[in-house]
């Protein structure tokens, strides 16, 4: 795992089975985004490879992934309707996905509906970048910091809302400080400049 | 909805809602055409001949004026990174924004030059023959524009870099529009020769710009 010309981490080998989750910590700047971003086939990976088992040889990862990053892919201009639609319109594949409505719900925000993106605040944006993962259903979930600027019943949400994924199947590589309330999670420890 | 159709809404939706679309170029293109006359002085001959190339150069930099953007807001909030996790590869994702972007701010410029030409002492059928060319060139200017846009998308300020970066690759463009709009008022070049290579610049444009700024798209997020 490279960034830029330097090398972050090598020797990584891992898997994670449907329904199990996979949580990655360390210090600031120890590779945990970058490490997601490659996951989701954002940037190249230096040596090695990922590949998903039961789908197509040539199918890349990130086309069966949830990608969440520390932004929030949110439109200031458009309502929280247009922008899950949107996201439910070019990431969705079929199966059985929520509704926008039903979505927010899940995260207690079901009456910011038809407000403009830009009058959230940065806890109700974060909960709709959440629940872009519930307007289409994709099995695996990378999630970058997923509870930042959530409060402690946005939190609590979030772990029923991933809890109810790995029930049904799914699987979840989180990036995070703090304990996101994952029974029987993996752990993968990044180390920092003394590794 | 298909995945790019749903793509081409949500860019014509932003273009109307975030400073008003498609008027503020057509305002833009319409003060450069007024302030020409001005500078220039009321000879009419003297508008008239060079009429073509000012609405040209205009929308030109009408054009261009709205394409620092183009990437820009979907990679600073994080779309352009959800975007490429879509089942859509990017240089399909840049070529539905460029077309929607040309929807937007385009068809507009070229549906209102002939009344601009008004202006500058056009006659009609020098005024159908600017409408004609700037329908066949702008495509070619958009698509362009985008490769100075995704080269540009990481930078604050991008907008004047990207400018002097594309500006000069729109030279043919250039040519080759103004002679076929002066040549549908008479003159001794016909039509259709400088209007067919406009056409190619287009087709030429459409076809690899998206592979280039695509490539530039993917090297600025690493």
């Amino acid at each position: 795992m490279a960034r830029g010309e330097r090398l972050l981490a090598g020797g990584l080998s891992f898997d994670v089975r449907a329904g199990e989750a996979l949580t990655i910590t360390g210090p600031n700047g120890a590779g945990k985004s970058t490490f997601l971003r490659m996951l989701a086939g954002l940037l190249p990976v230096a040596r090695g490879r990922i590949t998903l088992e039961g789908a197509e040889a040539d199918t890349p990862v990130a086309a069966q992934a949830h990608y969440l990053g520390h932004l929030n892919a949110l439109k200031p201009a458009l309502s929280v309707r247009e922008n899950l639609a949107f996201w439910a319109d070019t990431l969705g594949q079929g199966g059985a996905a929520l509704s926008p409505a039903a979505a927010l719900a899940a995260f207690g925000l079901a009456h910011v509906l038809d407000v403009p993106g830009g009058y959230l605040s940065t806890g109700q944006k974060r909960r709709v970048a959440l629940a872009r993962l519930l307007v289409a259903q994709r099995p695996l979930w990378l999630l970058d910091e997923p509870s930042a600027g959530l409060d402690a019943g946005a939190q609590a949400q979030l772990s029923a809302v991933m809890g109810r994924h790995l029930a049904a199947g799914g699987m979840i590589v989180a990036a995070t400080h703090v304990p996101l309330g994952l029974d029987g999670a993996v752990e993968i420890h990044l180390g920092g400049d003394a590794a | 909805m298909s995945v790019a159709g749903a793509l081409f809404m949500r860019e014509l939706r932003l273009a109307h809602r975030v400073g008003g679309g498609a008027s503020v170029g057509i305002v833009f293109f319409l003060i450069l055409v007024t302030i020409v006359p001005f500078a220039i002085g009321p000879d009419l001959n003297l508008l008239a001949r060079i009429g073509p190339a000012v609405l040209w150069i205009a929308a030109l930099l009408a054009t261009l004026l709205g394409l620092d953007r183009l990437f820009q807001s979907d990679m600073e909030d994080g779309s352009l990174d959800v975007l490429r996790t879509a089942d859509l590869p990017l240089e399909v994702v840049v070529a539905v924004k460029c077309l929607a972007h040309w929807t937007a701010t385009c068809l507009p410029l070229a549906l209102a030059a002939p009344l601009f030409g008004l202006m500058l002492a056009l006659d009609g059928p020098a005024m159908l023959g600017m409408a004609a060319t700037l329908l066949a060139g702008t495509p070619a200017l958009t698509f362009l524009g985008a490769i100075g846009a995704a080269l540009t998308v990481s930078l604050r300020r991008g907008g004047l870099l990207m400018a002097v970066l594309i500006l000069p690759m729109t030279i043919p463009v250039l040519i080759f529009g103004v002679s076929a709009a002066q040549a549908a008022s008479g003159g001794t070049v016909p039509f259709y020769a400088p209007f067919l290579i406009l056409l190619a610049l287009s087709l030429a444009a459409l076809a690899l710009a998206p592979f280039a700024a695509a490539a530039a798209l993917r090297a600025m997020s690493e």
